[in-house]
């Protein structure tokens, strides 16, 4: 049966990949982000390339009054069949950028936790409905420990990462899957120009390895996955040493 | 943000860049950057075309979306990083297909405008150029065939700057499979003869570059005609995981490679069926094939012989095939005279394109073959060069000082240069 996906932040690199994925799939796509130009464009690409609808819809994490319309769409859309979603949004402004107008922090926490959240809460309640679905919730690894160079991204991430945990805890008893996903470096315009890059993923194989994975019913996702691995080292340096690093 | 330090390279991986790399994901962000570099797509020129040396390049790569499809028209608009393989694989069931496909499926559409690059059918549906009706530049200037940029920017190796987005005009065809002719041909004009008569809507010859004496240009001839039933996709691509050692492609193992190879089509020819890709774009098969030249790299030597100059082939076969130098990739094709731009490469007449691996006397055999070529009135690819000198080029491209009138006329502070227009002096043509 023809599922439809609504995707958070559709213009980032991740979320186009994974858009062209399920175009194949024949899926409909509700394409949701701020940069409606370049999302209409998308639609268009993604319906010649197979997906049975593809829709631009405006999503923006700091305007609350442009969930409603996007979850109502899906509704309406799906019918009986499965809605799913898939949350790509956030924003990291550069660390001095933070300490220079702190301010910038309450824009981080909405774009990267509060307002992708608040949409899933209003959606929750009409996949429990259902009794099926899967939300894909994309964290960082950066959430896994605070570190001098993203903390505020970190901590916004983290905090996204507890309430996915908390969400799939509530979500798990009616048939309804969340994953939380933490992508390690991925060749994206937001790592363009980043020094220091090492075991760079494709967008199109981490949103390979998303969709998979979270079909299959993981829980938390590292990818590509040997992250689980440096994260595991990285969250196991003792607090007196870590606190003395610039990792 | 934007632009990132980093090195790369042509096809050929002899010729590399030192440069800063922007890669826009999104229209809005390429109109930004536009003014400032030439694009580039997924490099597969073999020389410094896709080259900018302490300077900066836009990739195109991530721009590869469809914009509009008009069934009725034939008729498709794409942004210019999308790739001839990504169309092909999405019009093929729609029945349509690229007018033009170049060699290999990931040149973009950006660069096949660039280069105004040819195809299997080149003496029949003429060169890529010839069927795009619009060229949307990334500064939002639209150019159609009669506006007299259009001509600088085809064939016009990015130096009308970055390419936004253009409007292709498709071949109609129902495409589920081709169907392949291959025969052998003997010596070099039983091949040429072979060309000369063959109808086929497609065609291509292998050549064994190393055959000497009565063997000498001796090949297979390959001809296609696209056909409609079913057959199971292609598989995927497999990737050459390192460089492959010096002896590789040594000569003696060139030699037994390419006996068999001719020795595999039986004398009396055979026909058979293919997947599209395997017939259009045969090596793309084999990620990063160039590995297998080693470190060191290769280069390619590609010219155009008027039909005039047919004689002009056999010394230069003859000097290939006794040097030792080249690989089994090696292809002999009959062009029309279809071009599109005034840098354009087609000419009616022969083409000739041989890969030889980088080793001493490499350049010194590919400068000899520029000058054979060059004095039968043929000229050779700029998208495949890496040797040529600029005072090599101009008795070649007769429109080459009208095109650089127009093109510094566009571009009056050399922005768009590449390695390639700086190393043969191209826009200081007069």
């Amino acid at each position: 049966m023809t599922e439809t996906w609504i995707l958070l932040g559709a213009t980032s690199s991740m979320a186009r990949a994974m858009a062209r994925q399920l175009a194949d799939e024949g899926a409909n796509l509700l394409l949701a982000g701020r940069d409606m130009a370049d999302l209409e464009a998308q639609a268009t690409d993604l319906a010649l390339r197979g997906a049975t609808s593809a829709e631009a819809l405006r999503f923006d994490a700091r305007d609350a009054e442009t969930f409603a319309p996007i979850i109502a769409k899906a509704e309406s859309l799906a019918g009986e069949g499965q809605i799913n979603c898939a949350v790509f949004v956030g924003s990291m402004p550069p660390q001095d950028a933070i300490d220079a107008d702190p301010s910038l922090i309450d824009g981080t926490v909405t774009d990267s936790f509060t307002g992708p959240a608040r949409f899933l809460q209003m959606l929750a309640p009409k996949l429990e409905a259902k009794g099926k679905g899967l939300i894909i919730g994309v964290g960082s690894v950066a959430g896994d420990r605070g570190r001098i160079g993203n903390y505020v991204y970190g901590a916004a991430k983290s905090g996204f990462a507890t309430y996915l945990s908390g969400l799939r805890n509530r979500l798990g008893r009616s048939g309804v899957h969340v994953m939380t996903v933490k992508p390690g470096f991925v060749d994206t315009a937001m790592t363009w120009d980043v020094e220091g890059m090492f075991l760079v993923a494709s967008p199109a194989q981490v949103a390979a390895h998303m969709l998979k994975k979270g079909r299959k019913g993981r829980n938390v996702l590292y990818t590509p996955f040997f992250w689980r691995y440096i994260m595991a080292i990285i969250r196991s340096v003792p607090e007196p040493i870590f606190k003395k690093l610039s990792v | 943000m934007s632009w990132k330090k980093d090195t790369w390279t042509g096809w050929g991986r002899i010729l590399k860049a030192e440069g800063e790399l922007a890669r826009p994901e999104r229209s809005a962000a390429l109109a930004k950057l536009a003014p400032e570099a030439p694009a580039i797509g997924n490099c597969r020129s073999y020389g410094d075309a896709s080259l900018v040396s302490e300077g900066r390049a836009i990739s195109m790569v991530r721009l590869d979306k469809i914009l509009f499809f008009d069934e009725a028209d034939a008729l498709i608009h794409v942004e210019a990083g999308a790739t001839i393989a990504d169309l092909a694989r999405i019009l093929a069931p729609r029945g349509f297909l690229p007018a033009v496909m170049p060699g290999t499926g990931f040149a973009t559409v950006g660069g096949c405008i660039a280069m105004d690059v040819h195809g299997k059918n080149h003496h029949g549906a003429g060169s890529f150029g010839q069927h795009v009706t619009e060229i949307t530049l990334a500064t939002g200037q639209v150019l159609t065939p009669s506006d007299p940029l259009f001509k600088a920017t085809v064939g016009g190796l990015g130096q009308t700057g970055p390419i936004a987005s253009a409007k292709l005009k498709l071949l109609r065809a129902k495409v589920d499979v081709m169907m392949v002719t291959e025969r052998r041909a003997e010596d070099l004009d039983a091949f040429l003869n072979l060309l000369d008569t063959s109808e086929a809507t497609y065609t291509v010859g292998w050549i064994d570059a190393t055959a000497t004496g009565d063997a000498l240009g001796r090949g297979i001839l390959e001809e296609g005609e696209t056909g409609a039933g079913l057959v199971p996709p292609a598989k995927r691509g497999r990737r050459v995981p390192f460089n492959a050692p010096g002896w590789a492609l040594s000569a003696p193992i060139v030699r037994l490679f390419n006996k068999s190879y001719y020795n595999r089509v039986p004398a009396a020819g055979r026909t058979s069926v293919k997947p599209i890709d395997d017939f259009f774009f045969p090596l793309d098969r084999i990620h990063d094939w160039n590995k297998l030249y080693g470190k060191k790299g290769f280069h390619q030597f590609q010219c155009v012989v008027p039909l005039a100059g047919r004689s002009a082939l056999k010394p230069m076969l003859e000097a290939i095939a006794t040097s030792g130098l080249a690989s089994p990739l090696a292809v002999l094709k009959r062009m029309g005279p279809g071009r599109a731009g005034h840098l354009s490469f087609p000419m009616e007449g022969y083409t000739l394109a041989v890969d030889f691996r980088n080793r001493t006397g490499t350049r010194g055999l590919i400068q000899e073959l520029i000058a054979e070529a060059k004095a039968v009135g043929g000229r050779i690819y700029f998208a495949k060069d890496s040797v040529a000198r600029a005072e090599d080029i101009p008795g070649m491209y007769p429109d080459l000082a009208t095109w650089a009138e127009a093109v510094n006329a566009a571009d009056p502070d050399h922005a768009y240069e590449t390695d390639l227009t700086k190393r043969l002096n191209l826009r200081n043509a007069k």
